[in-house]
């Protein structure tokens, strides 16, 4: 369970996010949606450390992060796995060495049981044994974001942070892997959280959803239930969903 | 401008200090370290080879011409090329050409990991990025460095010696003779000192660039020049530096 308390952050003048709250709740799905610039990015990002907020808090199962050290957060780290946006693989190492980065660094397993762990990790995100010694730029997009997920996970976290997975990708790309984060997320009982922007995910794998506006948490429920709302900001942002209104105009049909 | 620039140093020794943190993983980094002297190192050799065998030539053949009186013996041409060699060209032009190749590859590529969020990747996993990406590369060229001058000093004298030889400018034995007169190993001392404090300047201070990058590869690129350009000015002027405190 991670909760989020009263997260503000600005950048200059230019507040971004203006107080926010949220529970986000353990083997879920947690979506965060809003559409472009509405700072779901650097939400992720002040949940995860990577941007110091100016003021809030969050805890991860009750112990303060918001509050630590840096050097007090290392340990945590290590149950914390995160996709970026355009997946951020090692450029200068393959596939596999990829995967097997974080267990190098943190792990005391022997060498024999991080070939195994890698080999289970990349074959759950169903990366075909002829890529492991590629480099990441010759992968298909879709492919590597599942290389990034498995490196995700490779050290068996309790959380999982995915900033827009399904980024340029095609729609049915963006299907499969919403499923396998969906999947990942259940099996291992992790706490996922997801930006994204894509309303097929939030109706799809959409366990728990925040939307955000102009820096403020505007609806907060169960992905479907998003439909039902009748605020006039939520209603806006599901019929501003592009590809949503094409869905709906099919399903009328 | 004066205060950007403080600004600028002040930023860069608030880094230094980012990058000299204990190592999470000693393993790991030093893994890193053998990849990067292989990367930045050993990939220099050729050009460092090229770049000295003709530099030799070109300093025989313009003291020849200098010295071309029957009353001064070949051996002083000699000696002249050999301190040429070692105390100017071989650690400031080798080190100059060098803040091109390395410091470029290494602002470019960390300002490409930057932009990429796989610096982002690293903080998220508990590795301090500057650290983990940087020391390595430190690391190198204060080992290689010195390594591609001597490389460079014995290929310039080489050269040197070829050109003087071929081209019937001096009389090859009398030259070779003032290689090996009045040899002061001090001077090795002054220009190896000389080449590591070059190497950390160029390490250091193109990694700083490379680590500030905001935007996407365009930025990375005037990066990389800017790079190129404050590390020239700074071999330039700490080579005065160095020769006014070591040799006077
Ligand atoms: N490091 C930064 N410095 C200054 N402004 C920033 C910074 N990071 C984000 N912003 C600003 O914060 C706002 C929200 O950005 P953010 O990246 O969180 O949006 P987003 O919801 O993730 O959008 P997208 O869907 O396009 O990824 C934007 O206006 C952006 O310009
Ligand atoms: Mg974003």
């Amino acid at each position: 369970m991670i909760e989020v308390r009263g997260i503000k952050k600005a950048f200059g003048d230019q507040e971004v996010l203006k107080g926010i709250d949220m529970d986000l709740k353990p083997g879920q799905c947690n979506l965060i949606i809003g559409s472009s610039g509405s700072g779901k990015t650097v939400m992720l990002k002040s949940i995860v450390g990577l941007i110091q907020p100016d003021a809030g808090q969050v805890l991860l199962d009750g112990r303060d992060w918001t509050a630590m050290k840096e050097r007090d957060r290392k340990v945590l780290r290590q149950e914390m796995g995160m996709v970026f946006q355009a997946s951020a693989l090692f450029t200068s190492l393959s596939v596999e060495d990829n995967v097997r980065f974080p267990l190098d660094f943190f792990s005391s397993m022997s060498p024999a049981e991080k070939d195994q762990r890698v080999a289970f990790c990349l074959d759950r995100v169903r990366i075909p044994q002829s890529a492991l010694s590629k480099n990441p730029a010759e992968l298909s997009g879709g492919m590597q974001k599942r290389v990034a997920i498995a490196r995700a996970i490779v050290l068996n976290p309790k959380y999982l942070f995915c900033d827009e997975p399904n980024s340029g990708l095609d729609p049915e790309t963006s299907i499969v892997i919403d499923q396998l984060i969906q999947e990942i997320t259940r099996e291992f009982g992790m706490t996922t959280v997801v930006n994204t922007h894509d309303m097929n995910s939030v109706l799809e794998i959409g366990d728990h959803v925040v939307l955000m506006r102009h820096g403020h948490k505007v609806w907060e429920g169960a992905g479907p239930d998003i439909l039902k709302s009748d605020d006039q900001e939520v209603v806006d942002y599901v019929f501003r969903s592009a590809l949503f209104k094409r869905v709906r105009a099919a399903m009328n049909k | 401008m004066l205060s950007g620039f403080l600004r600028g140093l002040g930023s860069y020794f608030l880094f230094l200090g980012a990058v000299f943190r204990r190592p999470e993983s000693w393993r790991e980094y030093f893994k890193s370290f053998v990849r990067e002297t292989e990367l930045l190192g050993m990939s220099s050799i050729p050009l460092v080879v090229f770049i000295s065998l003709f530099m030799g030539a070109v300093l025989t053949i313009q003291t020849a011409i200098n010295l071309d009186d029957p009353f001064i013996p070949d051996m002083y041409i000699g000696i002249a090329v050999r301190e040429g060699i070692l105390l100017e060209f071989a650690p400031t032009i080798v080190s100059l050409i060098l803040a091109g190749k390395v410091g470029s590859n290494i602002s470019s590529s960390l300002g490409t990991m930057r932009v990429t969020e796989q610096m982002d990747a690293l903080q998220v996993m508990g590795i301090n990025p500057a650290s983990y990406l940087v020391l390595p590369k430190i690391g190198a060229s204060l080992l290689f460095f010195p390594i591609l001058v001597i490389f460079s000093i014995f290929m310039g004298l080489l050269g040197g010696y070829l050109a003087g030889d071929w081209l019937h400018l001096v009389n090859p034995d009398n030259f070779l003779m003032g290689y090996f007169d009045e040899f002061q190993p001090y001077y090795v001392v002054y220009s190896l000192t000389k080449t590591v404090v070059f190497a950390f300047i160029i390490s250091s201070v193109s990694a700083w660039y490379g680590y500030h990058v905001k935007g996407g590869a365009v930025e990375v690129g005037k990066a990389s020049t800017k790079a190129v350009v404050a590390m020239s000015f700074s071999i330039i002027l700490f080579n005065y530096i160095l020769t006014d405190v070591m040799l006077q």
